[in-house]
């Protein structure tokens, strides 16, 4: 089995950059529960936990994570995507460099580039990242920071609304029908 | 079934977003649940946006046993507040309220009420809109979706008993803590009110 496994490893194109080992991570003094197991279909060939598999402590990735399980604690994929599938239950903050959920997080998410939160997700906890899309039908309940590269270049004016639509994903920003009432303001009264 | 979007021109909506456009940074909540939309539009100034779905943690809040609108006992009442409104006086520099307010028990509201004025910065404004409806009687129910500073797209999201009924004095009333209230006629059934702390 193992000269096989060893034999075969070559093929999988992955493995540029391996996970660390358990001997390496003990050595940094990080506790792991569990090995991800490598799953073709969801994750489109990242690292997963699957959905029997509860991780309590600390994962950091070099690649991309999918997980469909349980975790509890702090979950690190620097530099790649984190997938939270329909299954998975985090309770964990998280830093990714791309965030997608589809189950349910609670914790702070931090995504450099990205941060996808799918229809049938739950999030409680303070995300911080450059981008953010939202499936109708989500639950949120937390705070949302979009960090702007340019904010520390532009001007100190304040910033221009964009109109959604312009920037909002296929998911919020579907066609709309065309206005079926409008309501013209008029005065106020009343201080 | 398709969902009908109904298109709404907001001058309190815009008179809103005109207290908040001038200064990036600050601290938004929005009581309507979490929308692509929202998000998009305030975060793009820069502000921080907290979101809370109130009615939905309302629900979860409600015994079967409840009046329409959530529970009347005081315990039950301050964890929801906890729940939606755990934020340090003075935290906030604007509220989204929606017609939230309207689907409250009149102990929740008068409570909500309260915590909203604690957590509000003195001089920040909240927006908040309410059904014209003369009698307790199921309204639309909306998710509130700002388009640009002055038009909101009202999606359908079913129908509610809206609990509460006020005229304009009786809005006075409801706000009478804070320092001023402003009202904008609509020729809709929504009535569109700021609120000044």
């Amino acid at each position: 089995m193992w000269t096989r496994r060893k034999e075969e490893e070559p093929a999988g194109g992955r493995t540029a950059s391996p996970l660390p080992t358990a001997t390496e991570l003990s050595r940094e003094g990080i506790p792991i529960s569990t090995a991800p197991t490598r799953v073709a279909e969801p994750g489109g060939g990242a690292a997963a936990v699957g959905k029997s598999v509860v991780v309590k402590g600390q994962i950091f990735s070099r690649e991309d994570l999918y997980v469909d399980g349980e975790v509890e604690g702090t979950i690190e994929v620097q530099e790649h995507r984190l997938t939270v599938g329909p299954n998975g239950k985090v309770h964990a903050n998280v830093k990714a460099k791309e965030i997608i959920v589809q189950g349910t997080v609670h914790g702070n998410m931090e995504a450099g580039e990205k941060i996808e939160i799918r229809k049938e997700a739950k999030i409680v906890g303070d995300l911080r990242t450059a981008r953010i899309a939202i499936e109708d039908g989500a639950y949120f309940k937390g705070s949302i920071d979009v960090i702007r590269a340019e904010a520390s270049k532009a001007a100190p004016a304040p910033a221009q609304p964009v109109r959604p639509a312009a920037t909002a994903p296929a998911a919020s920003s579907a066609a709309r029908p065309e206005p079926t009432k409008v309501a013209a303001a008029g005065a106020e009264t009343k201080t | 079934m398709t969902k009908e979007v109904v298109v709404k021109k907001s001058h309190g909506l815009a008179q809103f977003v005109a207290t908040i456009r001038d200064e990036a940074g600050l601290t938004i909540l929005d009581l309507g649940g979490i929308s692509q939309e929202n998000v998009s539009f305030l975060t793009s100034f820069g502000h921080r946006l907290y979101s809370e779905d109130l009615l939905r943690t309302l629900d979860s809040f409600t015994a079967e046993e409840d009046p329409p609108g959530g529970p009347t006992q005081r315990a039950q009442i301050e964890a929801f507040l906890v729940q939606c409104f755990d934020f340090a006086a003075g935290a906030l520099d604007g509220v989204l309220a929606w017609d939230t307010l309207q689907y409250l028990s009149r102990p929740v509201l008068l409570a909500t009420i309260e915590r909203l004025y604690e957590i509000l910065r003195p001089g920040a404004h909240m927006f908040t809109l309410f059904h014209t409806a003369e009698r307790p009687q199921e309204v639309p129910l909306y998710s509130y979706r700002i388009g640009d500073a002055e038009t909101l797209y009202l999606v359908p999201r079913g129908r509610r008993l809206a609990v509460q009924q006020f005229n304009n004095r009786g809005i006075e009333r409801l706000f009478e803590r804070f320092s001023a209230v402003k009202f904008f006629l609509t020729r809709d059934n929504l009535r569109e009110v700021i609120v000044k702390r």
